[in-house]
Order: structure tokens, then sequence, then C-alpha cells
């Protein structure tokens, strides 16, 4: 793919506005349509397009497997962890309301919180199985 | 609006369904029909596509957002390299696809025949209208401070499925790196 001299441009033009508009739709999935596990695929789109144009090599020194796997397992207790952290706030799991004095408010910090978790969980799987593809060959 | 068909927007939004609908069926009927896996592949993004304008059709576009990122993009980028490690042809089939072409229809056929036992569409009385969804729609900005609905609901009324899902997830992406062996075939060209 490296002689294609528009696609290279292309990918390279666009590659940092796909990543901000990943972020944008983790950050802004509740006031509009999107959310954690969109914006991390987004995410994980941005640098899979970049190992396609131009070299797988890069990107996995970039996001490297350990990396990943850790990222991945940070994001899944990132969200049980709210969940605990509930609980020691004199909720049940998972309920948000806990977290603030303002159940309203605790609901929406708590919401922002998992959604991040499941964003890197989901960005950090789709890259994991992304790169083991790619290092088959 | 039962005399003289739809009218209006409704009439737009059938004309749409239509074409969208005709456009999934032949874009699902080529995927199976070509040998070639690369343009099946890349059908089948197309699909996914017109699957996510449906949504947008339905008015549900949370869902249309995720079948565009999910369907068109990644898993056709993950198909492509499935491809490219293994061979851009089919092979022909040993024998004709008779019997589970018959176990397709005759389970499509009994799907659709069950969709007639189902509320209309749209129906307010459907018990998916009546049960839940009111309360949600009354109290969830109030209750969680989330303007968007599918969000509040995803990730607070239901939480714990929504935990569940991240978890298959990271299963899924687990499952893979230990099957193809990612982290070790690392270690080894970072030990070199």
């Amino acid at each position: 793919m490296k002689d294609y001299f528009v696609l290279r441009v292309m990918a390279k033009l666009l590659i940092p506005f796909i990543l901000l508009f990943g972020f944008y739709v983790q950050m802004h999935g509740d006031y509009g349509p999107g959310g954690g596990f969109q914006a991390g695929v987004i995410i994980a789109a941005a640098l899979i397009l970049y190992a396609i144009v131009f070299d797988v090599g890069p990107a996995r020194r970039v996001a490297p497997m350990w990396a990943l796997v850790a990222l991945s397992c940070m994001g899944v207790l990132l969200y049980a962890g709210v969940g605990v952290a509930t609980m020691f706030a004199g909720g049940q799991f998972l309920e948000y309301g806990a977290l603030a004095q303002n159940p309203a408010h605790g609901n929406h910090l708590g919401i922002l919180i998992i959604e991040i978790g499941v964003g890197i969980a989901v960005a950090a799987a789709m890259l994991m199985i992304y790169f083991s593809f790619a290092g088959r060959r | 609006m039962d005399q003289g068909g739809p009218q209006g927007a409704q009439a737009i939004d059938l004309y749409i369904n239509i074409v969208l609908l005709v456009f999934v069926l032949a874009t699902g009927i080529a995927a199976v029909w070509l040998r070639n896996l690369l343009a099946s592949a890349m059908l089948l993004g197309i699909y996914s596509l017109l699957m996510a304008a449906l949504w947008v059709v339905l008015d549900a576009v949370d869902v249309a957002f995720t079948e565009a990122a999910v369907g068109a993009g990644l898993t056709t980028a993950l198909m492509l390299f499935a491809i490219w490690l293994t061979g851009r042809q089919e092979k022909p089939p040993v024998r004709k696809p008779w019997f589970p072409l018959a176990g397709a229809l005759i389970t499509g056929g009994l799907l659709i025949f069950g969709t007639i036992d189902m509320p209309k569409f749209g129906d307010p009385q459907a018990p998916a209208q009546v049960h839940v969804a009111p309360y949600y729609l009354e109290n969830a900005e109030a209750q969680t401070g989330v303007p968007n609905v599918v969000t509040s609901v995803l990730a607070s009324y239901r939480g714990f499925d929504t935990l569940g899902e991240v978890t298959v997830v990271f299963t899924a992406g687990m499952g893979v790196v230990v099957l193809l062996g990612g982290l070790r075939r690392r270690r080894r060209t970072d030990e070199t």
C-alpha cells in the first residue's frame, strides 16, 4: 500500500480527525448518539487505517501488545471498579447515585467514567484482534 | 391515512425503506453468490452501511452508528486480513447446498410467519412500549442528568448488562490473542 500516493496523503490527513472524532463521540455520548463502544471502535479504526496504509511496525510500537492487554484489562476493571466504589459509597453495585450528594450528578459522573472504561476496553480489544491477525504473516 | 396509501413523510419513509431493503437483499445474495471472497467482503461492508441507513430511517441513530463503525468499518478490515492470510478465491462446494438452503428457507419462512402475530410497527399498545419504556422516557433525564435516553439506559439502568457486554468484547480480544499467539510471538521478537 506504500506505493499509493493519494491513499497515503488522504490517510495522513484523515487519521488525526478520525481520532478527534473518536474522542468527541466518547465524551459526547450523553448528549448525542455514541458512547464508549462506538468511540473505542473509531479510535481502533484510526490506528488500523495507519497500519494498513503505511506499515504495521510503527503502529505496533505505538500500541504494543502488552500495553493493549493491560489497557483492555484496565477498561473492564475501571467499569467494575466504579461498581465497587458505589458499594463503598453506600449504594448497591453500579448504583452511581451514591457517588455524589445529588443522585443525578452521581449518575452522570458514573456514566461518564464507565463509558471511558468501555471505550478503553473496546479500543484495546479491537487492536489486539487486529494485531494478532497482522502478526500471523 | 388508510385510504389511498401512505402520504407525506410516511410515504417518503416507505419508499426509502423499499429502496434500501432491495439493495440489502441484492448485496446479501451477491455476497453469497460470488466466489471471489474479496468482493464478498466488500459487499458485506456495503450491506452494513445500508443497514445503518435503515436504522437511521427507524430513528435508531445509536444502533446505526455502531453498525456503520463495526459492521462497515472494522469487520470489513478484519475480513480483508483473513482473506489476505488465506486465499482470495472460494473453493467450489463438494456437493450442491440443497439441504442448508432448505433449512434456511424453512427457518426464514417460520420467522416471517411469526411476525404476523407481532404487534403492528409503532403500535403504542405493543408490550415493548407499555412495560418500562415510558418510565425511562419520563424519568431518565431527571434521574441521570443525561439527555440521551439510550446512553442512560445502556450505562445506568442496564449498567450490569453493559458490564457483561464489555466483558464479552474483552474475552473475545483475549481469546484471539491467546489462540493466535500474539503475546508469545511478540516476546520472541523482542528477545532477538
